[in-house]
């Protein structure tokens, strides 16, 4: 196992470099094959020329900046102001399970709730808004991307929530808290100046994860987000699917120039930083220990509820869609409950389904054996990886998927790697790895050695201590890394679209294709689907351990 | 460039192996094409966006596996240029046999561009055998799409012509002309709507507006660069100028694709939707996506009409199979079942006096949809413009409007 670090690298960085060639090489109007075809303006030219760019490229780089500063303030507020306590447990409770739902079916949720002729006016009309028809607001795809700003936070303060605990234990916050509130600290300031600049390190690759991917958001920004000028992400996809050639060319420039978008938001995001911890220190000197504690606290924990509510919520409203018979505004539930939709579609199920389960189940495991093998060769040599490693391990997170897939789609074609599952499957094995490297790697380093070390001394090898002693021993974390695997692979849309050439169909694929025919009911019954893949794999990670260590009390939890 | 001389030569290769496996070109005997077909799978690679085509698409499936042994995908689409920009991208990367798309529904601006670019399969249409039923006189959309010569590379299997739908319930005497839908947009501020360009419907409504505007509509059978370009759109620009703060939204957000229309219809949000079937708003009702208060209507001048076609890339991987299934699309069985307003409601592309009077009966028995409007009521059908005008007023569009 010695080399699974070597070839983890190559699985990751690989593909992405490789595709990102295949992109900058049409951008610079090189297309090989397509020599003849090459267009007759620079493809950079033709993108300064199209007239949203300006527009479509402020709106990439703002909503997703939002997205990030809105989320972190979030976790950070709720941390500070509530962990330790019930009140957190609970709202933990109903953030969790935000996690599994895919981007696409939490966007649909959103906006079957938040639109004029959504759910919630529904609910308050006509008795409270006099409405009879739904008003003409444009609180959905506004123009500046308010709503995909709200489905983006929904998203992504579960994952940083999930990231923020995984890291908290390291930062001792107990003593910390303790030590600050001993010096008459309130506890969100106290919080804030003690344990969230130590956490802040922690958490800073999953951060700017989280805003390379606000920037460069396909789905959400489809069903949520402005269209006259659409995100730039977004278009680059309509580039790239254009039928007269040239629009391949000025979609690779303009994948170039999202790739760009997101390097200039980390630089920025780096300067904020700068910036914060200057702030930071001139407070910290001013020695004040109050700062609105009660109405901080209150806030935060506002907007914790606020975005799991808006959130569960939506998908309440997918499922109520889904076996709606006639529902005409303004009544608040539908007239008839019906089975109708659920008949009609379930022949057509079955196929996706199974193809959704094959490439998530042989991405999931495939990715959780070669991170076994890294954490396992880490763990004997002793070593954990290093800047570089890590960076690897994020690159695919922080690369915009717009900016690299259609590159290697391109090299994939060309090196006779056509379509076909297994294609699909190394493709989401790209995204699928490191968020079980990041979900694992915790409890491995945390993994009390001497267990090990006792059975290597009773005379196991290193094959048997890893089978029978530690993997066992950490069954929980393992089968929850492998959910979040599942749904990573359950939620990938462009990767099975590209690489997969169409043929590889996924309820994702369907859903999205789908979705333009903008029928709420079956929007509704796709999402319902996709989500419970995903949640039954996170709850099958909750309920395996319990039945296998029914009597190992403390095997039990992840 | 390392791979360039290897790709020619593996191009040439593609090309030998082509014509050796056409064979049947030079005599073409079609019970060949049906034995190299049994067993193929076909993937189809049509738009995904309305359950009612992907119901019907299951069921054409279901019936060329039982009787011609071809099992068929659908590779459901969110946009047909997916599936262009595919063969692209396979053709850029030397892949001349074995591609990922067998059969596409398509026609305009994608299969111009397609035509051109070389990527299809040369003249298979009009060697199917039911291709003696097609109805090309009286339907010459059948053969000329968008003013492009089909030359046998795609086969029609359905008839489309742009209607308005309209909820009686709010609207009681729709606008029959361009001029009256301008009124009525400005005295019913928010209720009105089309899908975004370059979204085909979209820009049909475009092209729509401009033939019922401009002076001499024969001048749009015409590249736009052989006429007076800003001359001819500029009624087309007043329109949009003095509409647009009256269009839901205020024409600062438009719905994504067609049918989505039919959600805002039946949730109220607008009074009056474009589409390019004259059965959809029956089969809308039928399906329980719209209230049985809504009826279609034309514009007096006659409506933009066109044939939705089912192409063969130049690389596809069971060509003999999409035949088949291109074949199957055309008999009178699948036609009839096309037409009825229950299933799709789309315009049959057949002669229907060249039918057996079994076949005919088939037809005879259809009964028009509750908001379908009989042939007679339907109107002249106005030929599509040079497909290059698509092109053109949708990028105008987008920069004028679609990008405040």
């Amino acid at each position: 196992m010695p080399f699974a670090p070597t070839l983890t690298i190559l699985l990751l960085a690989g593909p992405v470099i490789a595709g990102l060639a295949g992109t900058l090489l049409p951008a610079l109007s090189v297309w090989p094959g397509l020599l003849g075809a090459a267009p007759s303006t620079p493809p950079f030219q033709s993108l300064i020329s199209w007239p949203g760019l300006a527009r479509a490229t402020w709106l990439s780089f703002s909503t997703g900046f939002a997205a990030t500063v809105i989320s972190l303030i979030i976790t950070a507020l709720v941390l500070a102001g509530w962990s330790g306590t019930r009140s957190f447990i609970w709202l933990h409770r109903a953030l969790s399970p935000l996690l599994a739902v895919p981007h696409a079916a939490a966007a649909f949720g959103i906006a079957f709730l938040i639109a004029p002729s959504g759910v919630l006016l529904r609910f308050l009309s006509p008795w409270l808004t006099g409405f009879d028809t739904p008003p003409d607001w444009l609180v959905l795809n506004d123009p500046n991307g308010l709503a995909l700003i709200l489905g983006l936070v929904a998203k992504e303060v579960p994952f940083l929530l999930l990231m923020s605990l995984a890291a908290l234990p390291q930062t001792a916050p107990r003593r910390s808290l303790l030590a600050a509130r001993a010096l008459g600290y309130g506890r969100v300031s106290g919080w804030m100046l003690a344990i969230f600049p130590r956490l802040y390190r922690q958490i800073r690759l999953p951060l700017l994860a989280v805003l390379a991917y606000s920037a460069s958001v396909v789905d959400m920004a489809i069903i949520l987000g402005p269209s006259t000028p659409p995100t730039l992400a977004v278009k680059i996809t309509t580039w790239i699917s254009d039928p007269a050639l040239s629009g391949r060319f000025i979609g690779a420039a303009a994948a170039v120039l999202q790739l760009g978008l997101v390097l200039a938001s980390i630089l920025l995001w780096w300067l904020g930083e700068r910036f914060y911890a200057i702030v930071f220190h001139w407070k910290t000197s001013q020695g004040a220990r109050q700062h609105y504690e009660v109405m901080w606290r209150a806030l935060g924990y506002a907007a914790g509820l606020a975005v799991a509510g808006v959130a569960l919520a939506g998908l309440a409203a997918n499922a109520l869609w889904s076996v709606a018979g006639p529902w005409a505004f303004p009544a608040a539930l539908p007239q008839t409950l019906t089975t109708r939709t659920w008949q009609r579609t379930a022949p057509q199920l079955p196929d996706p389904l199974i193809e959704t389960i094959l490439v998530a189940a042989f991405a999931a495991f495939l990715s959780l054996a070669i991170v076994i093998a890294c954490l396992n060769t880490e763990t004997r040599r002793g070593k954990r990886p290093g800047g570089f490693g890590m960076l690897v391990l994020y690159l695919p997170l922080l690369v915009p998927q717009v900016s690299f897939l259609p590159g290697l789609q391109a090299l994939a074609l060309w090196g006779g790697m056509d379509g076909g599952r297994m294609a699909v499957v190394a493709a989401h094995m790209v995204f699928v790895l490191p968020y079980i490297y990041l979900s694992l790697s915790g409890p491995f380093s945390a993994w009390d050695t001497r267990y090990g070390t006792v059975a290597a001394a009773l005379g196991a090898r290193p094959w048997r201590v890893l089978l029978h002693v530690q993997l066992p021993m950490l069954l929980a974390p393992i089968l929850t890394a492998l959910a979040v695997g599942l749904a990573v692979s359950v939620a990938q849309y462009l990767p099975t679209l590209i690489i997969g050439g169409g043929r590889v169909q996924t309820i994702t694929t369907e859903a999205v294709a789908l979705a333009a025919g903008g029928d709420r009911r079956v929007i509704g019954l796709y999402t319902v689907v996709q989500t419970s893949l995903a949640a039954l794999a996170f709850l099958a990670a909750v309920l395996v351990p319990r039945f296998v260590w029914a009597n190992r009390m403390d095997m039990r939890a992840a | 460039m390392l791979g360039q001389k290897s790709m020619k030569m593996g191009l040439a290769a593609g090309i030998w192996a082509g014509l050796a496996s056409i064979s049947w070109a030079q005599a073409p005997d079609w019970q060949d094409i049906e034995n190299n077909a049994r067993g193929q799978t076909v993937y189809w690679h049509a738009w995904g966006g309305a359950t009612t085509t992907n119901a019907f698409i299951d069921w054409v499936g279901r019936n060329v596996s039982k009787h011609h042994g071809v099992t068929l995908e659908h590779v459901k689409l969110a946009d047909t240029a997916d599936a262009v920009g595919r063969v692209v991208a396979e053709k850029a990367a030397g892949l001349d046999t074995g591609g990922a798309v067998d059969l596409i529904w398509i026609n305009g601006a994608n299969f111009a561009a397609m035509k051109s670019a070389g990527l299809l399969y040369p003249s298979w249409a009009e060697n199917l055998p039911n291709w003696a039923l097609v109805d090309t006189i009286g339907k010459p959309a059948v053969l000329s799409d968008f003013t492009v010569p089909t030359d046998g590379q795609e086969s029609p299997w359905a008839m489309a012509q742009v209607v308005f739908y309209y909820d009686t319930a709010r609207v009681s005497k729709p606008p029959t002309s361009i001029d009256a839908l301008e009124d009525w947009i400005r005295q019913n501020p928010g209720r009105f709507t089309f899908p975004r360009p370059p979204d085909f419907l979209g820009t049909t409504f475009l092209k729509q507006v401009l033939i019922g505007l401009t002076p001499d509509a024969t001048l749009l059978q015409r590249p736009p660069d052989a006429v007076d370009y800003d001359a001819v759109t500029k009624p087309l620009w007043d329109f949009l100028e003095a509409t647009q703060t009256s269009f839901w939204r205020k024409g600062r957000a438009y719905p994504a694709a067609g049918p989505q229309q039919l959600q805002m219809m039946a949730d109220g949000e607008i009074d009056i939707a474009i589409s390019f079937s004259p059965g959809e708003a029956s089969a809308a009702i039928a399906n329980g996506q719209l209230p049985a208060t809504v009826r279609t209507f034309v514009l007096d001048g006659g409506t933009i009409g066109n044939a939705s076609f089912v192409a063969i890339p130049y690389n596809a991987s069971a060509p003999e199979g999409a035949m088949v299934v291109a074949n199957f699309l055309l008999s009178p069985e699948v036609q009839a079942r096309a037409q009825d307003p229950d299933i799709l409601g789309y315009g049959t592309v057949l002669n229907l006096d060249t039918l057996s009077p079994e076949d005919r009966a088939r037809f005879d028995a259809l009964e028009l949809g509750v908001a379908t409007l009989s042939p007679s009521e339907l109107g002249a059908v106005l030929p599509e413009p040079h497909p290059e005008w698509a092109t053109r007023l949708q990028d105008d569009w987008i920069a004028r409007f679609g990008v405040q």
